[in-house]
């Protein structure tokens, strides 16, 4: 009997709100230390939290993007426990009351089937201080504690690490569309929890263990896959599985126990008394909802529409930047499908060398609509092309003055063509005859060398067309 | 003593006539904290700052300058209201050194209006307690009586008033920490409804249920000190946007017509002879003053302690979580780990009375037992709840005594803490309903010691309340 991998997601993610989440404190990551704090986020005795609308609104606007019921009726809890990154030894959560609930997210697997994967609830939350331990003793910065947070929590729908991995590249996707959140992995903006557990065919669930510390999508596929053969092996090995947190090393490539459900904390949530429930009307939250940006799929259908492959569609809309930007080229030079298959291409060779976090595209919409202009235009051509899109991904700017300072304007004169062609069919005979022959493939052999002969300024095209005339 | 006879809206009449400077009463009040300071009523005074202040008040009324409604008066704030730059020690050995990085909502009012803030009370440990014996800094003493207690927690806040120590003070009351000493020492103070003064700034013990107030030696003292200190504030979402009327507007009124109700519960077999005497003859006086005397029922009433103590505690528990020896306030030396540095600093930062309560209200919360006391006990207060809402809709505000007895001896009850708790049975009711009630003196027992008659008020209704509280007081006057 095979074995099943269930797994459910939490996910946190930090609100780009301007202020704090209960005070007026800056949101702002990598400032000194303890520099954007006051009572209120620091716990000063007497201190009383305010809730930012702000917050509030944003965390409507993911649920509504996600298709969540938003509940008109919410509360702040406390969720009670000791330790020194939390100043008032409590975080102020919801529990039994969420501000969302439902909704869900469609993935697209390997195989291009795509799969639904439910919601359980978002919720409104803050985020903790940040300990960093130094020679000189472990030191606390309250600069995040108190910086909202949602909190997404899946249904454990999926079953493999790559399902795992689709829902949280959606996920983040959809968070940058809303632009709720910046989703920087690297400063913490926003991380993940598994679930995970495994079962036989027609078994009931196994007991699961909750994974912490993962800190990429990298991580998340290798902890899940390392996680659900450790539990197949153990149970293989007539071993129980223990309900506990584990810690995953991705140094070592394995998941260490934590804590076990028995010494797990109690946190005696109970309904927050500085805070009056959260009542939103259900105006309130049409008026957010007339606030949702356009999100994936409406634009994949518009860009359908303009003559896109749906291929290209979901390529160039799996991030809002891409997008957007896709969107900004066209207002300059409205060839969708020329600039569509620029950016796939050597656009977005240039993003996947980079880390996820720091895929920023570089060039200016504009100069990038001017070149394409120039090539399609045939002043340059395709290498020429991407000499200008490196320089102009590097900070260059102005294609135009590109094109002469760089010497690649394509040759496209015919007399000046024939008289270099000349020469190379004359030396290449053997050439001659294999395309004489039907070869057509020896015509690049041709383009090259004329693209040698002319410092890659020949115009591919017009070389073609004049060998063959040659050739006759 | 020249001036501290004066009751607050008398001394503001002398400054605002020149009669009386302001640094003049300053200096007299701490002629008098000292002469009296054996009450142990203060944790910290700041006389050069006061001084200080007095002189700049006294100046910009020379030039002519609006002073405010409080102008040049001193007074004195509960140790659990911070004020900037001076210490906030919530009476425990954990604060003693720590000094407020902000002010309360309510003390930055007091000052905005006029007032010098000349000290800080004592107070039970974390405002927990029913006597001032629970203070890190020793036992307050009533004033009346110094072999007795004040009453808490707001002990240090009446015994002050009631001392001529300052005009006025503020305190706080979770279950009747205004109320029981206000009567214990024979002066006036108001628990307003829950919501009505900020909480910003105050340390919190039990957030839903604490509330602000002042104390005073009169009712119309202590209707402007609420003018000052009351209404809405950005800074606490529970404080009510409901518009606060003039308290002085009405208060000369009279109780012709008006109905107070009589609720038999609170008036059981465990009163006091004296105080059923005391309140059985200022509800007669209400009658012949046109009253109309109505009876009422509470039946609930017998839980609402049960009820105090297991929310008040949860929350307690919750509150002082804070309290960790991370960032301020007492650290233990010799920790081993994190973990060892909170146990230590809180086995040494709090005391027996705090202790006790963290425990009970950490059991309350704690998974399994959720549903049993705290889910239920917060399902009781809505039953309590509507039973006062009920009780008030068929009169103007309801009477009761304020405690069913008087002052008690220092030491009589703190081996047994039942029948301490039990002290706050007629004025926790209140804080669970978070209705308004006022505390004023009706009399005095066969020793002297002040007898206390509550008014407990609509939400929102606190005119009404020192409306009747006046009118008693007035018809009075010659027999304090």
């Amino acid at each position: 009997m095979s074995w099943n991998t269930v797994i459910g997601l939490e996910v946190h993610s930090e609100l780009n709100t301007r202020t704090k989440c209960f005070c007026g404190c800056k949101n702002e990551f990598g400032n000194k230390p303890n520099t954007n704090c006051c009572p209120v986020c620091t716990a000063m005795p007497g201190a009383l939290p305010v809730l930012n609308r702000d917050a509030v609104e944003r965390a409507i606007l993911m649920g509504l993007a996600v298709g969540c019921r938003i509940n008109n009726y919410s509360v702040f809890e406390r969720k009670n426990y000791f330790y020194p990154d939390l100043c008032k030894a409590y975080q102020i959560s919801q529990l039994e009351y969420p501000l969302c609930v439902g909704g869900g997210l469609e993935i697209e697997l390997e195989d291009g089937t795509k799969k639904f994967i439910r919601l359980n609830r978002i919720h409104l939350e803050e985020d903790a201080g940040k300990l960093i331990h130094s020679a000189r003793g472990t030191m606390i910065d309250y600069n995040r504690g108190g910086v909202p947070l949602i909190e997404i929590v899946s249904e454990p729908d999926m079953s493999s690490a790559e399902e795992a991995v689709a829902y949280l590249e959606k996920l983040r996707s959809t968070l940058l569309y809303v632009g709720v959140s910046d989703c920087k992995m690297q400063e913490g903006s926003i991380r993940f929890d598994v679930n995970i557990s495994v079962n036989r065919d027609g078994e009931p669930l196994g007991t699961r263990t909750e994974l912490k510390n993962l800190n990429s999508f990298r991580a998340v596929l290798r902890a899940i896959k390392y996680e659900s053969n450790r539990q197949i092996e153990e149970l293989e090995a007539g071993h129980p599985i223990i309900q506990e947190t584990r810690r995953w090393d991705d140094e070592k490539g394995k998941t260490y126990s934590m804590r076990t459900k028995e010494d797990s904390q109690d946190y005696r949530y109970f309904p927050d008394p500085d805070l009056i429930p959260l009542e939103v009307t259900n105006e309130y939250i049409e008026s957010i909802r007339a606030k949702l940006p356009k999100l994936a799929p409406q634009r994949v259908t518009e860009y359908i529409a303009m003559g896109l492959t749906e291929q290209d569609a979901l390529l160039i809309t799996q991030e809002r930047a891409y997008a957007d930007f896709f969107e900004n080229v066209l207002s300059y030079f409205n060839e969708p499908k020329f600039v569509c298959n620029w950016i796939t291409a050597e656009v977005f060779k240039k993003l996947n060398a980079l880390e996820v976090d720091d895929r920023k595209i570089t060039v200016q919409p504009k100069d990038l609509a001017e070149m394409l202009r120039l090539y399609k235009d045939g002043e340059i051509n395709q290498a020429g092309a991407r000499k200008i899109f490196d320089v102009l991904w590097d900070g260059g700017t102005e294609p135009s003055k590109l094109v002469e300072s760089l010497g690649l304007k394509q040759m496209n004169d015919t007399g000046a063509l024939t008289e270099v062609l000349q020469k190379i069919v004359a030396d290449n005979p053997k050439a001659v005859a294999e395309l004489k022959a039907g070869n057509e493939k020896t015509m690049a052999f041709f383009v090259g060398q004329a693209m040698r002969a002319t410092q890659g300024k020949a115009n591919p095209k017009l070389v073609g067309e004049i060998v063959k005339e040659l050739i006759k | 003593m020249k001036y501290l006879d004066y009751s607050l809206t008398e001394i503001i009449d002398l400054l605002n006539s020149g009669q009386v400077t302001s640094q003049e009463l300053v200096r007299e009040c701490f002629d008098r904290i000292k002469e009296t300071q054996d009450l142990n009523a203060l944790n910290s005074t700041y006389f050069d700052e006061a001084m200080k202040r007095a002189g700049e008040i006294d100046a910009a009324r020379a030039r002519g300058e609006n002073v405010g409604a409080l102008g040049g008066v001193p007074v004195v704030l509960k140790d659990n209201i911070n004020y900037l730059g001076t210490r906030t020690t919530c009476a425990s050995k954990f604060l003693e050194n720590f000094v407020s990085p902000y002010t309360a909502t309510c003390a930055s009012k007091l000052h905005d209006a006029g007032a010098v803030i000349i000290a800080k009370a004592n107070m039970d440990e974390f405002a927990m307690g029913s006597s001032n014996e629970n203070s890190a800094f020793g036992a307050v003493r009533n004033p009346v009586d110094t072999s007795r207690v004040p009453g808490g927690s707001s002990g240090g806040s009446a015994c002050t008033v009631a001392a001529r120590q300052c005009f006025a003070s503020l305190g706080t009351d979770t279950g009747g920490s205004i109320r029981e000493p206000a009567s214990f020492c024979g002066v006036v103070g108001i628990k307003p409804t829950y919501g009505r003064v900020s909480r910003y700034g105050v340390v919190a013990f039990a957030s839903s249920l604490d509330q602000v107030g002042p104390l005073t030696r009169t009712v119309k003292d202590n209707a402007l000190m609420l003018n000052v200190i009351a209404g809405a504030d950005d800074m606490d979402m529970t404080a009510s946007k409901v518009a606060v009327p003039d308290y002085l507007a009405d208060i000369d009124k009279g109780v012709k017509g008006l109905k107070i109700g009589v609720a038999k519960q609170f008036f059981s077999d465990k009163l006091s002879g004296d105080v059923r005497t005391a309140l059985e003859q200022a509800i007669e006086w209400y009658k012949e003053a046109g009253a109309e005397i109505v009876t009422v029922d509470l039946p609930s009433l017998d839980t609402a302690l049960a009820v105090y103590y297991v929310i008040s505690s949860a929350e307690a528990a919750s509150n002082l979580a804070r309290f960790d020896g991370v960032k301020y306030g007492v650290r233990a030396e010799n920790y081993a780990d994190v973990v060892d540095l909170y146990f230590k600093s809180r086995t040494q930062g709090f005391g027996k009375e705090v202790k006790r309560r963290i425990m009970l209200g950490n059991y309350v919360l704690s998974s399994g037992y959720y549903d049993a006391f705290y889910r239920k006990a917060k399902r009781v207060q809505k039953v309590i709840r509507n039973e006062f809402s009920e009780a008030l809709k068929m009169c103007d505000c309801l009477i009761s005594p304020t405690t069913a007895t008087t002052a008690f001896k220092l030491g009589e009850k703190s081996g047994d803490h039942v029948a301490m708790y039990l002290t706050d049975i007629f004025t926790v009711p209140v804080n669970i309903a978070s209705v308004p009630a006022i505390s004023l003196p009706c009399g005095k027992d066969g020793q002297g010691l002040p007898i206390g008659m509550q008014l407990i008020g609509k939400h929102f209704d606190e005119a009404t309340l020192y409306r009747v509280a006046n009118a008693f007081e007035t018809a009075h006057k010659e027999d304090k």
